[in-house]
């Protein structure tokens, strides 16, 4: 059976001779491909074929990849599971009764099924790590403003970066390495990693490295996911590596905060979607605002409705201050924790999802318990910082991810550390 | 329970706000969860206010003209064009 990790299937080839040469990699349906249908999961873009490329796809050409579709995904990103898709759930490959995780869970369970060598994914709050720990493959979220989000349908966009999956650390750093650098279409991306060299850091040498674990994102995991993960600390330390916890009071207000951000951010960013110069029209006539209203319903499934209206709420007269003003507040607030935090280690380390993966279904009738299972990656997009979500054993034969988070900028860092969970 | 309810009739407000049409059957629905979330969003009620350090810098180029989308690439996605223009709902 298949797993429906991708929802266009169509082979680009590159004649490029370059790092990716001879390389398959699926695309996340959010990241626009010139003349290949992009749908971000959505009826509303069912048939929307952009006329230009992602700078992520002209340097995945550029680097010799050949692209092999688009990979299934939450719609609009808006998800844990991958399940809100318009084009139906991707199952686990590890176990097809469960969820690969989300939102791109296509891209995770396409490169744990060896449908693709590797692929991208987009991480508003966690949309990379947690399919990449669901589904027993390495995903990274890189440092705001080290990958181009030019042509990356917008989702929230002072959250979001693209960035790699693959069955290694080396292979994703190596990814990594093609797509980071800036851009001169996306004024936030910066001149790190324009030589960057992330692929060399993936030696495996923790030798003396401190790893803060924040209790906060450690207290209330599920027992066997615990267990997996202090069993992967301990193992570091015995390459050389010493943590020690940590407490970080403001991680406890990081998924109230990220949700009022991101559904308000995503409120502005989808009120393009009208039917008129892309997406569904439904052919309605009359006032404009009833039409695009009538149009909206019917391209938009239940999550997005959801959020673009808690985030019109939040963002409405005489709410503002009490959510979005506070949420940004709480945002301040957990950049700060993260900043005294790395005056005394390295990295910081937690479950980069405190459950296993959910069955198929299981979480679709509440939307809360759903958001709440980001508590652990939605922190570090707050912070703007770097994660990476590494394999380190199993629950009951199902994967475990150990993620490790480094200061702005310290990719190099978080996948030696990764590197060395390999081993 | 949440200090800001949430009743039918605000979620039919929103949705209007945001135009996005409810059936009834999903008023009722977000009505409900809309509760549950809101109440608890109301958790950054307990952030303190902090000092909000933002190290921004404005990212500047020289104002040029290149090449952008041609009309036809840029029609190219719109259900229904006229003359080279989007063509949009009929008013009356």
């Amino acid at each position: 059976m298949s797993l429906n990790a991708f929802i266009t299937k169509e082979t680009l080839e590159s004649d490029d001779d370059g790092p990716l040469a001879g390389k398959s990699i699926a695309v996340k349906d959010n990241i626009s491909t010139e003349g290949l249908r992009t749908t971000c999961g959505s009826a509303m873009l069912e048939e929307y074929v952009p006329p230009y490329d992602a700078t992520v796809v002209e340097r995945l050409k550029d680097a010799g990849a050949t692209i092999v579709g688009k990979a299934n995904m939450d719609e609009f990103g808006m998800g844990t599971t991958t399940e809100t898709s318009a084009f139906g759930a991707t199952k686990n490959p590890v176990d097809e009764t469960r969820v690969p995780g989300g939102s791109s869970g296509g891209s995770a369970a396409a490169v744990a099924a060896g449908e693709a060598d590797l692929a991208l994914g987009s991480d508003t709050g966690g949309s990379i790590r947690c399919p990449a720990a669901f589904c027993g493959v390495v995903g990274i979220k890189p440092t705001y403003g080290l990958v181009s989000r030019y042509g990356l349908i917008a989702y929230a966009n002072s959250l979001e970066q693209i960035g790699p999956i693959a069955p290694t650390v080396e292979g994703a750093a190596a990814l990594l390495d093609v797509i980071a650098g800036p851009d001169d279409r996306d004024g936030t991306t910066h001149d790190e990693g324009a030589d960057s060299d992330y692929a060399s850091a993936a030696d495996g040498d923790v030798e003396g490295l401190t790893i803060g674990v924040p209790t906060e994102l450690v207290e209330g995991a599920d027992e066997g996911v615990e267990e997996a993960f202090w069993d992967a600390l301990d193992e570091l330390e015995a390459q050389g590596a010493e943590y020690h916890e940590v407490s970080m009071p403001s991680i406890e207000k990081a998924v109230a905060a990220y949700y009022v951000i991101a559904m308000s951010e995503a409120s502005s960013n989808l009120a393009r979607f009208d039917g008129v110069r892309y997406g569904k029209s439904g052919g309605y006539e009359g006032n404009w605002n009833d039409a695009f209203a009538r149009a909206r319903e019917e391209g938009f499934g239940s999550e997005v409705k959801r959020r673009i209206l808690l985030g019109t709420y939040a963002l409405s007269a005489g709410y503002h201050d009490k959510y979005y003003a506070k949420a940004q507040d709480a945002r301040a607030w957990v950049k700060q924790d993260f900043d005294s935090a790395f005056e005394d280690v390295d990295v910081l380390a937690s479950p980069t999802m405190p459950v296993p993966p959910f069955e198929l279904g299981e979480s679709l009738d509440d939307p809360l318990q759903m958001y709440l299972a980001d508590a652990n990656t939605v922190p570090v997009n707050l912070a703007n910082l770097p994660a990476i979500s590494v394999p380190a054993g199993e629950t009951e034969g199902l994967p475990v991810g150990l993620q490790l988070i480094g200061p702005k900028f310290g990719e190099e860092t978080i996948v030696r550390a990764a590197s060395a969970v390999e081993n | 329970m949440s200090d800001t309810p949430v009743d039918a009739d605000e979620v039919r407000h929103v949705a209007e706000l945001a135009r996005v049409d409810l059936d009834e059957d999903e008023v009722e629905e977000f009505t409900t969860q809309f509760a549950d979330i809101l109440e608890y969003f109301d958790a950054l009620d307990e952030v303190p206010e902090v000092n909000r350090e933002d190290e921004l810098v404005n990212v500047m180029r020289p104002d040029e003209v290149r090449d952008g989308l041609t009309q036809e690439e840029a029609l190219s996605n719109a259900a229904e064009t006229e003359d080279g223009f989007f063509k949009g709902p009929r008013v009356s």
